[in-house]
C-alpha cells in the first residue's frame, strides 16, 4: 500500500496541508480504521469513495477531531495540519475545528432563525466587527452556499423548517463563513436535486482557489467531475490513492475497478 | 355476602371459565389446536372476560349508586323541623348513618337482637344509652325520626346488598353460559377478546376522570356553600385573613396567596438554577463513572419525604438563619432582623433543597434527548463546549426546560409539609424574607384539624382554598403545555 502513496507523491508539486500516517481508528473493539496514510494537499479538492460503512466518515471526522466527542472512540497514529500535530495535548480541538471546518453528513440545522445559523461562526470567532459586515458574511455565505435565493425573504424563520436538501446547503453555507482553511464534506449532495448539486460542485471547484477540500461521495460522477485526488477505502482499508484520472481511468487494485464499474459496494 | 367474597367468587368463576372454554374449544377441533379461528387460550380468555367484565362493571356502579339512591330516599323521610338552627340536612344525615352503624355493632356484638333492632323506637328504649354500651358515642339524644330513619337506611342497605349479589352473580354465570356455549372452532375469539380487553382497559380509564371529576365537583359543592354563608367579594378582594369564630371572620384569600407566591419564587430561586446546572454538568460534562454514580445521588434527594424536609427547615435551616440574621449582639452580623426560626427564607430555601432533583432531573432528560448531530454541528464550527450548550443545547431544550420549571413552581405552590414547619402561622402582605408568613395549604391544615364542624365559614373556607389553588396549579400546568407546544411548532 506504500507505494500507492508514493505514486500520489510522485505527481504531487503542491504544498501538503494535512498529512495522516498509520492511523488507526477503534469503535470499542471493532476496528473501523487500519492503518490509512493520506496526503490532503491545499488549493485540491480530495475525494473520498467507498462502500458503505467503509469508514469515510469516520476517517473524515479523524481530521478535525470530531471523533473526540465519542466516547468509546480511540484514534492511534499521527495526523499533521500544516506540519503540527493534531493530536497533541497541546493543540486545542476548538481552534482546530474552527481551521478545519466540517458539513455533516445529515443535516444538522440549529433550532436558530436561518440568519443566526450562518452567523453562529462568525459570531463565536469574532470575524465581524458590526452587523453591517455580519449580514454582509451571511449574505455572501448563503449566495456561496446556492440557497441565497430560496431564503433571502425570510431569514428570520428557523432553519429547521427548511426542506431537507436546503438544509443541506444551509449547513453547508454556515460552515464556509467560518472562512476555514480546510472544508471537509460528509456527503453534501446527498440530498440535493441536480441544478443544487451542480451549484454546490462550483461552489466546491471556487473554494479549491484558497482552501483545501475533503469531499465524501458515493456518486463516482461527482468525485471525478470535482476532485483531483481520489482515495478508495474499503472494509476500513485505504486501497487506492491517487490523482482521480488515473483511480477512474487506470485503477491498479482490481477492488478498485470493480467499485467504480459498480461491481461491490 | 360480604363484597369482599362476591369479587372473589367472580374471579374463581373466570377463571374456571377460562378453562371450560379453552377445553370446549379445542374439543370441537378434535383436539388439533391448528383447525381454530384463533390460538386456544383466546376461547378462555373470552369466556372468562364475558363472565367477569360486566359482572365486575355492574358491581362497581352498583357500591356506587346504592348508597346516593338509599342517602336521598332516607333523607325525604327527615322532616325540615327537625334539622336545627345553624346546621344542615347532611348533618342529621350523618347522625342517621351513625345511628344505624351503631345499630350493626349492636347486633354484631350480640347486645341486640335483629328483630329487637327493627321494631325498638325511642318511647320505650333509651337508643343513646343502649349504643353507649356497645360503645358507640352518640352526641345527643336519638330523635324518633331519626332512629326510624336509621331502621331503614339499615334494611334498604341490606336488601341492596343482597340484590347486588344476586344480580352480579346471575350477570356473570349468564355471561359464562353464553361464551361457553358460543365457542366453536369457527368462532372468533380472537377478535372478542380485543375487544373485552378494549373495554377493560377503557373502564381503567374512566375510573381516573372520573375521580378527578369527583375530587372537583365535591370541592365545588363546598364552596359553594362557603360563599352562600361568606362574601366572595371579602374572600378575593379583601385584605386581611383573620378568622375567629365570633361570626365576623375576615376571610381573604389575598394575604395567603401573597405568601405562598412569595415563598415560591424564593423556593425556584434556589432550585432552578442549581438543578438546571447540574443537570447540565451531568448530561454534557461529567464523564459515564461520573454520571452513573451522581444521577442516582441526585434523585434519592427526591425520594425524601417533605415532613423530613420540614423538620430540616425547623431545626437546622431555621435556627442557623437566625443565627446569621437575629440575635443582635450575638448574631454573626450583629442585627436583629430576625427573630424567630420561621420566615419565607427558610421555607423557601428547604423547599429550593426539595426541588432540585425535580428540576434536575426533567431537564437532565430534556438535554439529553437534543440530537447529539446538533452539537456536532457546533463543535464542528469551532465552538467551545460551554458556548454549544449556552447557544444551542439550551435553546432547543428551552421548551422542555420551561415545562419542567412551571410543574415545579405547580409543586412548590401545592407543597404543604414544609411550609407548614417552616413559614410560621401569620398571614400578612410583607416584602421581607425573614418575616414568618404563611399560605394557602398551611391554612387548609390549621382550618381542617381539631374541632371541625362543617358548616362554618372558617371550616369551608378551606375548600374554597383548596379549588383557588387547584384552579392556580391547573393553570399553570396549562400556561407550561402551551408554551411547550409554541416552541415545538417552531423548531420541529
Ligand atoms: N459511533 C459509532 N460507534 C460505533 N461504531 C461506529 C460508530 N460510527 C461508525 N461506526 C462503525 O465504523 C464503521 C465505519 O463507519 P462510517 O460511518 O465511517 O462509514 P461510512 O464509510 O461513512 O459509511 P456511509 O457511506 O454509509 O456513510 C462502520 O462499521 C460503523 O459500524
Ligand atoms: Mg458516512
Amino acid at each position: 500500500m506504500n507505494d500507492m502513496t508514493l505514486v500520489g507523491k510522485n505527481v504531487d508539486t503542491r504544498n501538503i496541508k494535512i498529512s495522516a500516517r498509520a492511523v488507526q481508528v477503534y469503535y470499542g473493539d471493532t476496528h473501523a480504521i487500519k492503518d490509512v496514510d493520506v496526503d490532503i494537499e491545499s488549493n485540491t479538492v480530495t475525494a473520498f469513495i467507498g462502500p458503505s460503512g467503509c469508514g469515510k466518515s469516520t476517517f473524515l471526522r479523524c481530521l478535525n477531531r470530531m471523533n473526540d466527542t465519542i466516547d468509546i472512540c480511540r484514534v492511534e497514529g499521527q495526523i499533521t495540519l500544516d506540519g503540527e500535530d493534531i493530536y497533541d495535548p497541546k493543540v486545542d480541538p476548538v481552534q482546530l475545528r474552527a481551521k478545519v471546518g466540517m458539513v455533516f453528513q445529515k443535516p444538522n440545522p440549529f433550532p436558530k432563525s436561518i440568519y443566526d445559523n450562518i452567523a453562529y461562526g462568525p459570531r463565536i470567532h469574532g470575524l465581524a466587527r458590526n452587523k453591517a459586515e455580519l449580514d454582509e458574511i451571511v449574505e455572501k455565505s448563503l449566495r456561496r452556499g446556492a440557497i441565497w435565493d430560496e431564503v433571502k425573504d425570510r431569514l428570520d424563520a428557523p432553519g429547521t423548517g427548511l426542506s431537507g436538501g436546503q438544509q443541506q446547503r444551509l449547513c453547508i453555507a454556515r460552515a464556509i463563513a467560518t472562512e476555514p482553511e480546510v472544508l471537509l464534506m460528509d456527503e453534501p449532495c446527498s440530498a440535493l436535486d441536480p441544478i443544487a448539486t451542480a451549484q454546490v460542485e462550483e461552489l466546491i471547484d471556487e473554494l479549491r482557489q484558497s482552501y483545501s477540500v475533503v469531499i465524501v461521495t458515493h456518486s463516482m460522477q461527482q468525485a471525478a467531475r470535482v476532485s483531483q485526488k481520489t482515495a478508495f477505502f474499503h472494509l476500513g482499508n485505504l486501497v487506492e490513492f491517487g490523482e482521480t484520472g488515473q483511480i477512474f481511468t487506470n485503477p491498479e487494485d482490481p477492488r478498485t475497478e470493480s467499485y467504480i464499474t459498480g461491481r461491490i459496494g | 355476602m360480604p363484597t369482599f367474597w362476591l369479587v372473589v367468587a367472580l374471579f374463581a368463576l373466570s377463571a374456571a371459565g377460562f378453562f371450560l372454554g379453552r377445553q370446549r374449544a379445542l374439543q370441537a377441533a378434535g383436539g388439533d389446536a391448528r383447525q381454530l379461528h384463533s390460538l386456544p387460550s383466546y376461547y378462555g380468555l373470552n369466556v372468562a372476560l364475558t363472565s367477569l367484565v360486566p359482572a365486575l362493571g355492574v358491581l362497581v356502579i352498583w357500591l356506587f349508586a346504592q348508597p346516593m339512591i338509599i342517602e336521598s330516599t332516607v333523607s325525604g323521610m327527615i322532616p325540615d323541623d327537625l334539622i336545627p338552627e345553624a346546621t344542615t340536612r347532611g348533618l342529621v344525615m350523618s347522625d342517621v348513618r351513625r345511628v344505624a352503624e351503631g345499630l350493626d355493632t349492636a347486633i354484631a356484638q350480640g347486645a341486640m337482637t335483629r328483630d329487637e333492632v327493627n321494631t325498638i323506637s325511642t318511647d320505650d328504649t333509651d337508643v343513646r344509652a343502649r349504643l353507649g354500651e356497645v360503645g358507640v358515642a352518640l352526641g345527643s339524644e336519638v330523635r324518633s325520626e331519626v332512629l326510624s330513619a336509621a331502621q331503614r337506611y339499615r334494611r334498604m342497605s341490606q336488601t341492596g346488598a343482597v340484590w347486588m349479589s344476586i344480580v352480579v352473580a346471575v350477570l356473570a354465570i349468564a355471561g359464562l353460559a353464553l361464551a361457553y356455549l358460543k365457542t366453536d372452532k369457527d368462532f372468533r375469539a380472537r377478535n372478542t377478546v380485543e375487544r373485552g380487553i378494549l373495554l377493560l382497559l377503557l373502564l381503567a380509564a374512566s375510573i381516573a376522570i372520573l375521580t378527578t371529576v369527583g375530587i372537583v365537583l365535591s370541592m365545588l359543592f363546598e364552596t359553594m356553600n362557603f360563599f352562600s354563608l361568606h362574601s366572595w367579594k371579602d374572600f378575593f378582594f379583601g385584605s386581611t385573613w383573620a378568622p375567629n369564630f365570633r361570626g365576623d371572620s375576615e376571610l381573604s384569600i389575598l394575604p395567603l396567596l401573597w405568601g405562598t407566591l412569595y415563598i415560591s419564587v424564593v423556593a425556584l430561586l434556589v432550585a432552578v438554577p442549581i438543578g438546571l446546572f447540574a443537570a447540565i454538568y451531568l448530561s454534557e460534562y461529567a464523564s459515564y463513572t461520573v454520571r452513573s454514580f451522581a444521577k442516582p445521588l441526585l434523585e434519592i434527594l427526591a425520594g425524601i419525604p417533605t415532613i423530613v424536609y420540614g423538620l430540616f427547615a425547623l431545626l437546622t435551616v431555621g435556627p442557623a438563619l437566625v443565627k446569621v440574621f437575629g440575635r443582635g449582639e450575638d448574631g454573626l452580623l450583629g442585627v436583629e432582623w430576625m427573630s424567630g426560626a420561621t420566615s419565607v427564607l427558610t421555607a423557601g430555601l428547604v423547599m429550593g433543597v426539595m426541588l432540585i432533583p425535580f428540576v434536575s432531573s426533567l431537564s437532565d432528560d430534556i438535554i439529553n434527548a437534543v440530537p447529539q448531530t446538533m452539537r456536532d454541528g457546533s463543535l464542528g464550527l469551532g465552538a467551545t463546549k460551554s458556548e454549544t450548550v449556552r447557544q444551542v443545547v439550551l435553546p432547543a431544550a428551552l421548551p422542555g426546560i420551561v415545562g419542567a420549571i412551571l410543574l415545579a413552581a405547580s409543586r412548590a405552590i401545592g407543597e404543604t409539609m414544609i411550609v407548614v414547619m417552616g413559614a410560621g402561622a401569620i398571614a400578612k402582605f410583607s416584602g421581607n424574607p425573614l418575616e414568618a408568613m404563611t399560605t394557602i395549604t398551611t391554612r387548609i391544615v390549621s382550618q381542617l384539624t381539631g374541632d371541625t364542624d362543617f358548616a362554618s365559614p372558617e371550616t369551608l373556607v378551606a375548600f374554597a382554598l383548596g379549588l383557588t389553588l387547584f384552579v392556580l396549579t391547573l393553570g399553570l400546568n396549562i400556561f407550561a403545555l402551551y408554551i411547550v407546544r409554541k416552541y415545538r411548532e417552531q423548531y420541529e
